[in-house]
């Protein structure tokens, strides 16, 4: 079941991404005013990025997916 | 190709904490002509739950570059932690009388107030390094480790994570793995699966006959638990403006993952406690996550929202969005709300209390956190430059989490006008300085 799910959602990701193609899409090097911004990183904050892993881990049952689940407190 | 930015003035305690930074990794400071400049950022926070845990975090992280591609990354981070946490028992139409997880002492919870175990204080030390280079024109590494240590835990982790970039850059795969060893020696030891919790009510005839009461829902004094995860990333640029993010993750948790300060309360037909019994979980726990991102550049703005799921083999599905904008302002200030929505099913052994009609599962747990529920969180942060080119940041944020009411048959009246699922409220205050 849960096998199934992820399996349906990772075909519809591969499907929406081979109707480009990966080699289609992007920029050349000359166009990356906006994306070489600090801001425009995947993680632009990791200070804030650093203390929500740390209150959600603490406070939900589920963490990672952004970045390693970790772990490393006990969080009572 | 990256752009490097022009040298400011650096301010005199950058330059402080430059020099004792590379001391710390023994290299010297004229080494290497084209390395860059030590860089820090901190960050203090403040964290409160009315009524319940409050917290204070520091960290402190510095990186500085070596030749074009090497990184070198080190993050300090020190909390501590005070208050009250619930202890899973629910509240009485009548006041409760706990033993502290020590066995030294008792709290009292009075008659219909969620139970809440105040003992808890604990400050606790992180460190986290690591080392970024390049293998080749296009692929890179990253080796990192992270040590953790507070009272009753320790961990210390390990990753390595390598990525490739393809299509001039524009697409970029990454695998990494990452392994954990945890340490975990509670106050009071460890407690007998579904023992029952011990409380003096004058009904030893001495203090020797109570401890012997109490070692004997003792297990061992400490227990470890091991982790192994694995990462899949892949980043692409879709145009100037635009770029996705889709990651796969699978983790695998073994060992002890019963939390010892956890009891359920074992109540009769008429929904009165009989007994508190400690909590008992699986030793493995195995979790699948998607995660997918998109940033957006507006004229004068930066959008971004991810979407995560997460499935794990204790039965928990749980659904994340998270979503920021970022206003920038001419004065090179900005406006940035937040908004994260969190859904989560519970696991399949939760169970806010226990009928004594019922025979006893092989795992059962009240902690909230493994049960059905929702959160939301709504933020803003303030960023600004200085007028020596440092920067600043405030935010401010507000966690609500709301359970729902489990499928626990209602059968029993009187537990219908209690609270058995209260809300929690956090407000979390941070501030950011860059130098």
């Amino acid at each position: 079941m849960l096998y199934n799910k992820i399996y349906k959602m990772f075909c519809t990701g591969v499907f929406v991404f081979s109707l480009n193609g990966c080699s289609s899409l992007g920029v050349e090097p000359w166009d990356r005013d906006l994306l070489a911004k600090p801001e425009m990183a995947i993680n632009a904050s990791p200070l804030d990025q650093s203390i929500d892993d740390h209150i959600y881990f603490s406070k939900e049952a589920s963490s990672g997916g952004r970045s390693f689940a970790g772990g490393g407190c006990g969080c009572n | 190709m990256q752009l490097k930015k022009t040298p400011k003035q650096p301010a005199r305690i950058a330059e402080k904490l430059a020099v004792a930074a590379t001391a710390l990794i023994g290299s010297t400071a004229n080494a290497q002509q084209t390395d860059g400049e030590w860089r820090f950022s901190s960050s203090v926070l403040a964290y409160s739950e009315p009524d319940r845990v409050s917290a204070a975090e520091f960290i402190a992280t510095a990186n500085k570059t070596y030749g074009d591609e090497g990184l070198l990354d080190v993050k300090i981070v020190l909390d501590s932690l005070t208050g009250s946490s619930a202890n899973g028992a629910i509240e009485q139409h009548s006041a409760q009388t706990f033993t502290r997880p020590s066995g030294k002492g008792q709290f009292v919870t009075q008659a219909d107030d969620t139970p809440l175990d105040d003992t808890f204080k604990d400050t606790r030390l992180q460190v986290n390094a690591s080392w970024t280079n390049a293998l080749t024109e296009d692929m890179r590494y990253t080796i990192g480790s992270n040590l953790s240590r507070e009272y009753d835990y320790q961990s210390i982790t390990i990753n390595g994570e390598i990525a490739k970039d393809f299509f001039q850059k524009n697409t970029t795969l990454s695998t990494g793995l990452s392994f954990g060893s945890d340490q975990v020696a509670p106050e009071g030891d460890i407690p007998l699966a579904f023992s029952s919790m011990v409380v003096n009510q004058g009904q030893y005839n001495s203090e020797q006959d109570y401890w012997q009461a109490f070692d004997a829902t003792r297990t061992k004094d400490s227990d470890s638990i091991t982790t192994a995860e694995l990462l899949l990333g892949w980043t692409q640029i879709v145009n100037r403006r635009m770029l996705m993010q889709f990651n796969y993750g699978f983790s695998d948790t073994r060992g002890y993952l019963t939390d010892p300060f956890k009891v359920l309360s074992v109540v009769n037909n008429q929904g009165i406690t009989q007994d508190l019994v400690y909590e008992n979980r699986p030793d493995a726990r195995a979790q699948h996550s998607i995660f997918a991102l998109t940033k957006y550049h507006f004229e004068a703005s930066i959008f971004d929202i991810s979407y995560r799921y997460i499935a794990d083999d204790w039965d928990i599905n749980s659904h994340t969005i998270d979503t920021h904008w970022r206003f920038m302002l001419q004065d090179n200030s900005f406006w940035e709300p937040h908004l994260r929505f969190y859904q989560q099913s519970a696991a399949k052994f939760y169970q806010p209390f226990l009928t004594q009609s019922q025979s006893l599962p092989s795992y059962a747990s009240a902690d909230y956190r493994l049960g059905d529920l929702s959160a939301i969180t709504i933020g803003i942060k303030y960023g600004f430059q200085m007028h020596d080119g440092d920067r600043a940041e405030v935010r401010l944020e507000y966690y609500k989490q709301a359970p729902r009411k489990s499928n626990q048959p209602a059968d029993i009246a009187r537990l219908n006008e209690l609270e058995l699922y209260p809300e929690v409220d956090a407000l979390i205050l941070q501030l950011n300085y860059y130098f």
